[in-house]
């Protein structure tokens, strides 16, 4: 049976100028999970990590790291953990490599073998032909792989990424993606934060949304988007309208003059949408989602809370 | 691999990552205390100092030196120190020490090292410059100088890791050096022995502690000092031991590091 790569009892945080951040989170991620921590801006995700890797001291409650309890042999955990901080942390003005190889050195890995995973890990996140350039001229998304290549170095266990896509391109974040599912598969565990929905449903096997310091939710990915009951869509139409029409069932209202919005519940047919449209003379041209479905979701779960 | 030997290896990268930061920027860090030191050493020395004549029965020049010495290891350790621990805070790269399973004592001695190195560094590259304008200086105990070079370094270091921890500002570790260390500095003994001041100014001299480190140096250097040597050097190492419990106590704290 899987251990824990992370458990969390009762964690709390209130900041010196008495922002209380955590009010005392229970959370658990098994060995292997993919797993998403959500939230709005403020909710405590940064604390928990800042907690987590040590960045953040917090007020009460305990964190294990495989089973490693971090009050008791903190070095051990942390051995077993890398972190991908949400902004860029290292000497702009160092090389790419020595950047790499000194965060080795940090993890008691000798000059030679730190030399050798350097090389191997900057190959690996494209990073390689770019060694000798001080980190200062590299993009945006060079800066983010030197971030990731920084937390692999020392090969943990356990990786936490606070949203590693952030400012990122499409193209480099879908590559970022497949890099983060092939060491995923490859055995390490990732814990996520991001504010794109969209990566964490495409990535996450399990899912906690955090608000006001409160964890609101905590499930698997598949069982959250059952939940969902009504999907919105918005349907390119021929003919401008001034007003929606009026179709049984279907809540339908009007984006602008050629786009309709209709929310169409689980148990409805799609066809049956349609078909009520062509007879009313109405052509669709094209459709697509009103917006990402996890953050219909997501946004209703904070709005309550 | 053993825990020690891990903690040895992050402290040799710590140590080197430090070295190389200030031989990298070596216009900035090396070569202005040689020119500094040599025009003190032209106005001060050769200019003035003859008609100065002799100081504790020693040619001026050859006084001032391991006063000046002094000054740059002072001032080059705690600068490197407090430089270099703030912009890794303003930086937030030292997350990067945060994260690791690097020791606080650790990361504490390796940037100390950092300024002990190039305090030391600075102070042999000072006594170069001056042999060119005193080419006859001979060291008394090259003992006794080694150690309060050695010791003055470290102290300043700490001095400089507290001011870092404490900075919000680049503002913040400049303040210290400007208006605390360098009028202690050149009130403590650099270009005169308190034997020539009036007896009240005297006696405020001696609460001055730049003056035991300087004339402790000064007593490696020439034989001569105005303080008592065992009680400095009694005074350099309690403070170092004092600034050392502060400083791990402060990052054991997570103060000025961790929110």
């Amino acid at each position: 049976m899987n251990q824990f790569a992370l458990e969390i009892t009762d964690l709390k945080k209130t900041y010196d100028n008495d922002v209380v951040a955590l009010k005392g989170i229970n959370l658990t991620v098994q060995e292997g999970d993919f797993f998403a921590l959500l939230g709005p801006n403020g909710a405590g995700k940064s604390s928990t990590i800042g907690i987590i890797a040590s960045l953040v001291t917090k007020t009460a409650g305990k964190v294990r790291i495989f089973n490693i309890d971090t009050d008791e042999n903190f070095p051990e955990a942390k051995r077993l953990l890398g972190v991908v901080s949400q902004e860029i942390n290292f000497n702009n003005f160092e090389k790419v490599i020595d950047i790499v190889t000194t965060q080795a050195g940090f993890y008691g890995i000798p000059l030679k073998e730190a030399m050798e995973k350097t090389e191997i890990t900057l190959k690996r996140l494209g990073l390689w032909e770019k060694r000798n350039d001080q980190a200062r001229i590299l993009s945006g998304g060079f800066k983010r792989r030197l971030m990731i290549a920084k937390a692999l170095i020392h090969e943990p266990k356990l990786l936490i990424l606070d949203e590693p896509t952030a400012g990122v391109d499409i193209e480099l974040r879908r590559e970022m993606w497949d890099f983060l599912k092939e060491i995923n598969e490859n055995g390490t565990t990732i814990i996520l934060t991001t504010h794109y929905l969209e990566e964490a449903e495409q990535l996450c096997k399990n899912i906690a949304i955090i608000d006001h310091g409160e964890l609101i939710e905590n499930t698997s990915m598949k069982d959250l988007l059952r939940r969902l009951d009504v999907q919105g869509f918005l349907l390119d139409i021929d003919q401008s309208l001034d007003n929606p029409p009026s179709i049984d069932n279907f809540q339908i209202s009007l984006e602008d003059s050629n786009t309709l919005n209709v929310a169409i519940k689980k148990d409805q047919s799609i066809n049956q949408l349609f078909d009520q449209l062509s007879v009313q003379g109405i052509n669709v041209s094209s459709m697509r989602n009103e917006s990402n479905r996890l953050e219909e979701m997501f946004i209703e779960m904070v709005k309550k809370n | 691999m053993s825990r020690k030997n891990e903690i040895l290896i992050s402290l040799i990268t710590l140590i080197r990552k430090e070295i190389k930061r200030y031989l990298r920027i070596w216009i900035q860090t090396l070569v202005p205390p040689a020119v500094t030191m040599s025009l003190y050493f032209v106005i001060f020395g050769s200019l003035i100092g003859p008609r100065i004549g002799s100081m504790d029965g020693l040619d001026y020049i050859q006084f001032m030196i391991p006063g000046l010495i002094m000054m740059s290891v002072i001032t080059n350790s705690y600068a490197n120190v407090v430089s270099s621990f703030y912009s890794v805070k303003f930086q937030k790269s030292i997350e990067e020490l945060l994260v690791s399973p690097m020791p606080n004592w650790a990361i504490l001695v390796g940037f100390v090292m950092g300024g002990v190195t190039r305090g030391i560094l600075i102070g042999c590259i000072v006594f170069c410059v001056s042999l060119f304008f005193y080419p006859t200086f001979s060291i008394v105990n090259p003992m006794l100088t080694i150690l309060v070079l050695l010791l003055t370094s470290i102290l300043f270091s700490l001095m400089g890791f507290i001011n870092a921890i404490f900075a919000d500002s680049f503002d913040d570790i400049s303040i210290i050096p400007t208006f605390v260390l360098t009028p202690l500095i050149y009130l403590g003994g650099v270009f005169y022995s308190i034997n020539i001041l009036p007896d009240i100014w005297r006696n405020i001299s001696m609460a001055n502690p730049m003056l035991y480190v300087v004339n402790t140096f000064r007593e490696g250097m020439l034989g001569v000092s105005d303080v008592s040597i065992p009680f400095a050097l009694s005074m350099i190492l309690l403070f170092i031991a004092i600034l050392s419990v502060a400083c791990l106590l402060l990052l054991n704290k997570g103060v000025g590091t961790r929110q």
